[in-house]
């Protein structure tokens, strides 16, 4: 805490760059969107009238929305348990002692580095029924008799695309881990193997508390991610098979762009952020007490 | 000092009265990144306009699909931005009701409107006017592999949607293929597409006359149990519920279907020996239709070309629009793209080897069907999709599907 | 079970968990490379020829010509401006970070609020933003500009850069600043002298995750920009793929190429990025 009240006066001058940024670039489109979520604006037509939360009522009832909110939450759940479970067990991992080690750190960077749009072609390309990747290399493995779809069945679409989502992500989480891992000190990873404790009781005693931070910053930046996806879903399948991967994202896509019903894609869009903004509060304030705990 | 100022001063003004004398306009167009001429051909025909017209500037713009119509409608919303703008066969109604496009029902000369292939005019009609010239004319057509026919002693590819049917049962049966037709059925406008060449046939519509859906009775659902049938009968390949029309290229250029429904593209590309392991074994037909009912079926899957109503240029615009639909630019590069002019179908001057393709041309393009006309398009488009689509993986009967698509539709 | 044996084991376990991450990396990315090379014959062939019969370079030919008109020009344009509006981006959400960080380390109680509330501007979809966005820059005329995109970048960047910013510098212990505070050292002396030396490696690992960033975004883009002065690597590997017809080799080839400056840029800052994480992430 700062007692120097030479730097209290003169304090607001720090942060004032940054908030006269967000507001100049981000301020004016997010009052316009919450004000165009509680009218019926359309995208072209002039005029619109006020109708207060109709917008919102109608589509929390609306069945559309209500897949689409499933589809995007198990989107988030699966692809960022998947990040996780692979980035955890990558980041311990290099952090042990192997030859090549520095290479496999710098190779981690290729799946991030990958845009998202080629990411995507990519992996619809490999789950290609007829001829694709994918289907290839199980069939000539033995460990399929013939080749299936896996973009073109709902029950395997969306898990499809947290494959590829999770893919091309874990690296980031991988490299936060690692990097948390790397600042434990020394003697304190020694002492516990020393003293003969389990790999179970090693990582909650020493490595956890450590990891728990960033893990929580990685945690957040995915989830809010996840949350708004749109591009590698329109690229692999456009929402289909039978809406069984359309997001919120392309929902509110549909509603202010296809039909041209602005009021209400401003509306699906407030109650996506809304609902971040809840599950985020969520994870850091659960986060922190498990942190205060230890 | 003062002598290079006024020396330079001097050369200023001569520049500035010079380019005053050339009041150049400067349009502004929108165009596909690919649509059937590549970028390369677009800006050598409008650097041609150019040439002629040493007065107007033409910048271009190229944009994948969607942004076509997402930016468009942005600029509009905007204020203006675009000049012309390239659109597709579905949107004119949208963008008629929205003031998008200008009116050019006057600018269009009844020499035009004898000219050019009757078919094409719904490319830009709404309501009983014009809003732009047709420009790329484009139709779906039933491709078949030769060798697979001649194969299982097939004469003659099919004419009507049963006799598909059939020669698809015998080349099955003879063990040639396993899922010998191969459709774009994803859940995407490509699916409307077939949708509307089998309905068609079987003397459905979408609309009734004052707008009302009318796809959930009659020819509409026969068309859907039609292409649920062939699923069932193995006849269909079933991935074709995923693909979209560039999967139904590779599909059949690898040999792994005897029969396609695609559009102009494909029969050059299938016939490349570098992209295709069929080259010279293509064939090409109108698409079918049902005997007593319709002869051939086609699609309308042209794009036009329309001035937006925000244009401060409309007169330089149709002057631009005229050249780039001009029978002298078509015949150019008729290879990639065939004209507009039913003139030049008389005396087509093309390599040997598209004789098939123009032949069906002439039937094809002259039948195309529109797709519904109305500026509730997407959403009606929307709920179609969906409905074949759970229709397809049998979550619905196909009757019951598209009674709630119209129930969805908000028409 | 004796010690060496162990170590054996564990060894083991090791090395083949490690050959298993370079697979699961790798795998897919030598694919594309193969796609890049091979033919379509090759590519749909059933079972799949994994080696192509004859290696095509032609399209990274094609992608990095320079010659007016060519696909080559508009794809080494894209390239160009996606550096220039990516560093842009990068730099800029720095400058403005590092300060807003530097006050929310030190005085959390009066200025957090100002990071949660970047941070939850960053929840809204872009989808929903993008049409008074558009709206805007129209009006100003600023469509179609490097400049302008990366402001609009700069507003999705800035938020997560300062909190990992922040969490650097609650890692730079304040007595260190104190005391050259009462020798007498002024802020931007402190700054420059003690903490941004000391937050180094954070500095550089906030600077690449910005970069990536701004490198992947996509929706913006393809809607504020025209033409080759500003068109971005990822409109123009859409451009390629948003036609009637897709090669998927060539898409391949772009997607190579697009992946080679971040990767340059990490394996460059390799080190300082790891232990940046470090020093950052550790509180959260």
């Amino acid at each position: 805490m700062i007692e120097n009240r030479w730097m209290s006066s003169r304090a607001w001058f720090l942060p004032l760059p940054l908030l006269l940024v967000m507001a100049a670039i981000i301020g004016w489109p997010f009052l316009w969107t919450a004000w165009t979520s509680f009218t019926d604006a359309k995208l072209l037509a002039a005029g619109s009238d006020w109708v207060g939360f109709a917008n919102y009522v109608k589509a929390l009832g609306n069945p559309l929305f209500q897949s689409a909110l499933l589809v995007t939450i198990k989107f988030t759940v699966i692809s960022v348990l998947i990040e996780f479970a692979i980035g955890l067990s990558a980041g311990l991992l290099l952090d042990q002692d192997f030859r090549g080690r520095t290479l496999l750190r710098a190779l981690m960077i290729l799946p991030w580095a990958l845009p998202t749009v080629v990411n995507a072609t990519m992996w619809r390309l490999i789950y290609q029924p007829d001829f694709g990747a994918l289907n290839s290399m199980l069939t000539q493995l033995g460990m399929i008799d013939s080749y299936r779809s896996w973009l073109g069945e709902p029950s395997s679409a969306l898990w499809a695309v947290c494959l590829a989502d999770a893919w091309k992500n874990f690296p980031l989480v991988a490299l936060i881990c690692l990097a948390a891992l790397q600042s434990v000190p020394g003697e304190l990873k020694a002492a516990a193997t020393i003293d003969g404790a389990g790999f179970w009781k090693r990582f909650r005693a020493v490595y956890l508390p450590f990891l728990v931070g960033p893990l929580t910053v990685a945690i957040v930046l995915r989830t809010i991610e996840a949350f708004k996806v749109f591009d590698i879903i329109w690229v692999m399948t456009r929402g289909g098979p039978a809406n069984s991967t359309k997001s919120l994202s392309i929902v509110v896509y549909q509603e202010a762009f296809s039909f041209q019903r602005a009021g209400s894609g401003a509306s699906i869009a407030l109650i996506v952020a809304l609902i971040s903004a809840i599950l985020t509060t969520v994870y850091v304030t659960a986060m922190r007490r498990q942190a205060e705990v230890r | 000092m003062t002598k290079t100022m006024t020396a330079l001063s001097a050369v200023l003004a001569l520049g500035i009265a010079g380019s005053a004398a050339h009041a150049e306009t400067t349009l502004n167009a929108l165009f596909m990144a690919q649509a059937a001429y590549s970028e390369q051909n677009v800006r050598d025909m409008t650097a041609d306009f150019m040439k002629a017209n040493p007065d107007i500037k033409v910048n271009l713009e190229f944009v994948p699909y969607e942004g076509l119509r997402d930016k468009t409608l942005l600029s509009q919303g905007a204020g203006g931005g675009y000049d012309v703008v390239l659109f597709d066969v579905i949107w004119p109604a949208e963008y008629a009701t929205n003031n998008v496009l200008i009116d050019v029902t006057d600018r269009i000369t009844a020499d035009m409107k004898s000219d050019i292939m009757p078919g094409a005019w719904t490319t830009v009609d709404y309501n009983g006017k014009a809003y732009g010239m047709p420009w790329i004319l484009d139709t779906k057509y039933l491709f078949y592999n030769t060798d697979m026919l001649k194969k299982a002693g097939i004469a003659a590819p099919p004419k009507t949607w049963d006799e598909l049917l059939e020669q698809a049962k015998t080349i099955k049966d003879k063990g040639i293929v396993e899922h010998p037709i191969v459709w774009s059925w994803a859940q995407a406008e490509a699916v409307i597409c077939d949708y509307t060449m089998l309905l068609a046939s079987y003397g459905g519509s979408f609309l009734t006359d004052d707008g009302k859906p009318a796809f959930q009775t009659g020819g509409g659902v026969q068309a859907l149990d039609y292409m649920v049938k062939s699923i069932d009968a193995g006849l269909t390949n079933p991935n074709s519920k995923e693909y979209l029309e560039e999967d139904v290229r590779r599909v059949f250029s690898s040999g792994q279907a005897a029969f396609a429904l695609n559009w102009t593209y494909m029969y050059n590309l299938a016939n490349d020996p570098k992209e295709s392991k069929i080259a010279g074994n293509v064939g090409v037909v109108p698409g079918p239709g049902i005997s007593g009912k319709l002869d051939a079926s086609a699609v309308n899957g042209s794009m036009g070309l329309g001035i937006t109503a925000a244009s401060k240029h409309p007169d330089e615009a149709w002057k631009y629009i005229l050249s780039m639909t001009s029978l002298d630019t078509q015949k150019k590069y008729a290879q990639l793209s065939l004209p507009i002019w039913s003139s030049w179908y008389d005396k087509p001057d093309v390599a040997k080897d598209q004789e098939a393709l123009i032949a069906a041309a002439k039937v094809g393009l002259a039948a195309m069907y529109p797709r519904p006309t109305t500026p509730k398009y997407q959403e009606l488009s929307t709920a179609i999709q969906q409905a074949i689509q759970s229709a397809l993986l049998k979550s619905a009967e196909p009757e019951a599907a598209l009674t709630d698509a119209a129930a969805a539709s908000g028409l | 079970m004796t010690r060496r044996r162990q170590r054996l084991i564990k060894s083991w376990l090791i090395h083949t968990a490690a050959l298993l991450l370079t697979i699961l990396i790798l795998a897919p990315v030598i694919w594309m490379g193969l796609m890049s090379v091979s033919s379509t014959n090759d590519l749909t062939s059933v079972p799949l020829r994994w080696i192509p019969a004859e290696w095509d370079f032609s399209r990274y030919v094609k992608l990095l010509t320079i010659a007016e008109n060519t696909t080559g020009a508009a794809f080494t344009a894209s390239l160009r401006n996606s550096m220039v509006v990516a560093g842009l981006g990068a730099i800029l959400a720095l400058v403005v970070g590092i300060p807003a960080a530097w006050a929310v380390s030190r005085m959390p109680r009066r200025f957090s609020w100002m990071l949660h509330v970047s941070v939850a501007t960053y929840m809204l979809p872009p989808v929903a933003l993008v049409v008074p966005m558009y709206f805007a820059l129209s009006g100003m005329g600023a469509l179609n500009s490097v400049f302008s995109l990366a402001l609009i970048y700069l507003s999705i960047l800035a938020p997560f850069t300062a909190w990992l910013l922040k969490s650097n510098f609650d890692n730079v212990p304040f007595e260190i600043e104190q005391a050259a505070m009462m020798d007498g050292a002024n802020l931007m002396q402190i700054m420059r002298n003690v903490t941004l030396p000391l937050a180094a490696p954070g500095l550089t690992t906030a600077g690449l995750f910005a970069f990536l960033l701004a490198w992947d975004e996509f929706f913006y883009a393809l809607l504020f920009t025209s033409d080759q002065r500003a068109k971005t690597l990822t409109v123009a590997i859409a451009d390629l793929a948003g036609g009637r017809i897709a090669d998927y080799g060539l898409i391949a080839a772009a997607g190579i190429i697009a992946a080679l400056p971040p990767v340059i840029i990490g394996f460059g800052l390799q080190k300082a990025l790891i232990s940046g994480l470090t020093t950052g992430g550790v509180k959260g």
